[in-house]
């Protein structure tokens, strides 16, 4: 049903099974070029898991992923820790995985404004500058699915801001397909075009409201975080009780979830409320 | 000065150097230093069955080194001890049975101390010959797969997904450090093999600022170490194998002294400071 020609990459019902449960299960999605799709979920739910189906480094144990011909792919993954024996300078580091000639090194790294930090060793980088710079290897390499495992991770607001503009700015010069993960449950990037919240299934999907009729937004970080952040509203049909079963909207209660459930809460374990 | 077994000894310290210094710093960059321990080990039951098959030596070592790092991926896909408990019951029950099986062959007579602790004053033409095709097949093979071995050795996930096969590309640095080992003991012996791959990249670390640069400085070390080593040997006559370590440890405690410290584009963390030797004050 998903199936379209063009799609970058198409996960169909899959899912990984590990150690006796699944992780995630069920996950339908497609990335179209130039589109941003945005994962969100609590801790656990399958978001990196998704990616690496989506990624290709986890094979699916049921469904089915499928990429398209050729694809060339840039991972910036959530953690990348670089070792004190290992030297490494931002240049070197932007063709790690392939030829990068000077000069689209030189580009990708003004385009994400590191140019100054070429010559510094990459663990001596703070962690928004260490983001910037995963985000310029990833542009060097000109690629067709962009996939950033939480890149705003440990980066203040206005940072987030900034690099939440760069992401933007990305997708419209490259035209790739970017699937980010966030998280933050309830704070996506505005310019995504689709948010998909997982927990351990498809809860729900659908475009992030705009944030422009949230006042409370405007009125605690200013106008222009309002463009580039938005509120994504969760529409909760069923809770997950403590010993793992559902309950659901109606009242009735089963050993599951259902992929066409709507998002949920896992009863008493989230701090946060729902905006 | 120079006897012909001298210079035939430089020629083939300073070949193994070439080829573990480039092999020894993907040991330091991946923590595999007991790894190396391992196999070097179990390099001993090579010689054993060597003797009992009538075989080539460093053919029986590189088979032995082989098969003991497909047996760790196996066990270690297993999940059932720690890498680390796999790695200890692999290394010491391999030289165990080494030292069991060649007290058996009794119609033997060999020298234990020269497996042990190398023996690189009795290498022969031949040796040599070994040292330096086969060292050169090692370099060429890693040339062949730096970029996938060291894009894995940053982060195996993104390397992956990035198009490459960090899989397979472990399994071909696992047998080129079974080929090393095999062409390395002679000289050194099995119990040091591993300090000429982790010393002299420990030593280059600190003058280096790509990948590169530090297996290329790590080769011109280790090959300085030999020389050293070899001369202080036969001054002071000392053994020959510890001496190229203790010259290579000599090197490494250098490298560390303020003398030699180039000024850093950047200041180092705080956090890592405590335990490392700090670069030059910033510019």
């Amino acid at each position: 049903m998903l199936h379209k020609p063009d799609s970058l990459v198409t996960l169909d019902t899959a899912g990984i099974h590990r150690a006796g449960r699944w992780l995630v299960r069920g996950v339908s999605l497609a990335i179209e070029p130039g589109e941003i799709v945005t994962l969100i979920g609590p801790n656990g739910s399958g978001k990196s898991t998704t990616a690496k189906m989506a990624l290709g480094i986890l094979k699916p144990d049921e469904g089915s992923v499928e990429r398209r011909a050729g694809l060339k792919v840039a991972y910036v993954p959530q953690k990348l820790a670089v070792d004190w024996t290992l030297p490494l300078t931002v240049r070197r580091f932007m063709r790690l995985t392939g030829h990068v000639s000077v000069q689209e090194a030189e580009s990708a790294m003004e385009s994400t404004g590191v140019n100054h930090l070429a010559g510094a060793e990459v663990r001596t980088l703070s962690g928004g500058e260490f983001q910037r710079v995963m985000l310029a290897r990833a542009v060097a390499r000109k690629p067709d699915l962009l996939v950033l495992d939480e890149p705003v991770q440990g980066v203040d607001f206005s940072g987030e801001i900034a690099l939440y503009d760069l992401i933007k700015r990305i997708s419209d010069q490259m035209h790739c397909g970017i699937l980010l993960i966030s998280h933050d449950l309830h704070v996506v990037m505005a310019a995504t075009d689709r948010v998909i919240c997982l927990n351990g299934h498809v809860c729900c999907s659908g475009t992030p409201t705009a944030v422009a009729s949230s006042a409370e937004y405007k009125a605690l970080f200013g106008a222009r975080s309002a463009s580039t952040l938005a509120v994504y509203e969760h529409h909760h049909d069923h809770t997950h009780l403590p010993d793992g079963r559902v309950e659901h909207g109606d009242g009735s209660i089963t050993d599951h979830c259902h992929p066409e459930d709507g998002h949920h809460h896992h009863h008493g374990s989230e701090g946060r409320s729902d905006a | 000065m120079l006897d012909d077994f001298f210079t035939r000894a430089i020629l083939a310290g300073i070949g193994v150097a070439l080829v573990a210094g480039p092999l020894g710093c993907f040991i330091v960059w991946r923590r595999l230093a007991y790894f190396g321990d391992t196999l070097s080990h179990a390099a001993l039951l090579g010689v054993a069955l060597a003797f009992l098959f009538e075989i080539n030596i460093t053919l029986a070592v590189f088979a032995v080194s082989a098969c003991v790092s497909i047996a760790l991926l196996l066990l270690q896909r297993q999940g059932t001890l720690s890498s680390d408990a796999l790695l200890g019951l692999l290394s010491h029950s391999a030289l165990a049975l080494g030292l069991v099986a060649l007290a058996f062959m009794t119609w033997i007579r060999m020298d234990l101390m020269g497996f042990l602790f190398g023996d690189i004053l009795a290498v022969s033409k031949m040796d040599i010959a070994i040292i330096w095709l086969g060292g050169a097949v090692v370099l060429a093979i890693l040339a062949v797969i730096w970029r996938p071995l060291f894009a894995a050795t940053i982060n195996r996930e993104l390397a992956e997904a990035e198009g490459m096969n960090p899989e397979r590309v472990n399994i071909v640095f696992m047998l080129l450090m079974a080929a090393v080992i095999a062409i390395s003991m002679k000289i050194v012996g099995v119990l040091l093999i591993t300090a000429m791959l982790i010393i002299p990249a420990a030593a280059a670390r600190r003058f280096s600022s790509s990948p590169e640069q530090m297996a290329l400085l790590a080769a011109i070390i280790g090959a300085a170490s030999v020389v050293g080593g070899l001369f202080g040997s036969l001054e002071w006559d000392t053994p020959a194998g510890p001496s190229i370590v203790v010259a290579a440890l000599a090197l490494f405690v250098l490298s560390l002294t303020p003398v030699f410290s180039r000024p850093s584009p950047k200041p180092l963390d705080t956090a890592e400071g405590a335990t490392e030797p700090r670069k030059g004050a910033r510019p």
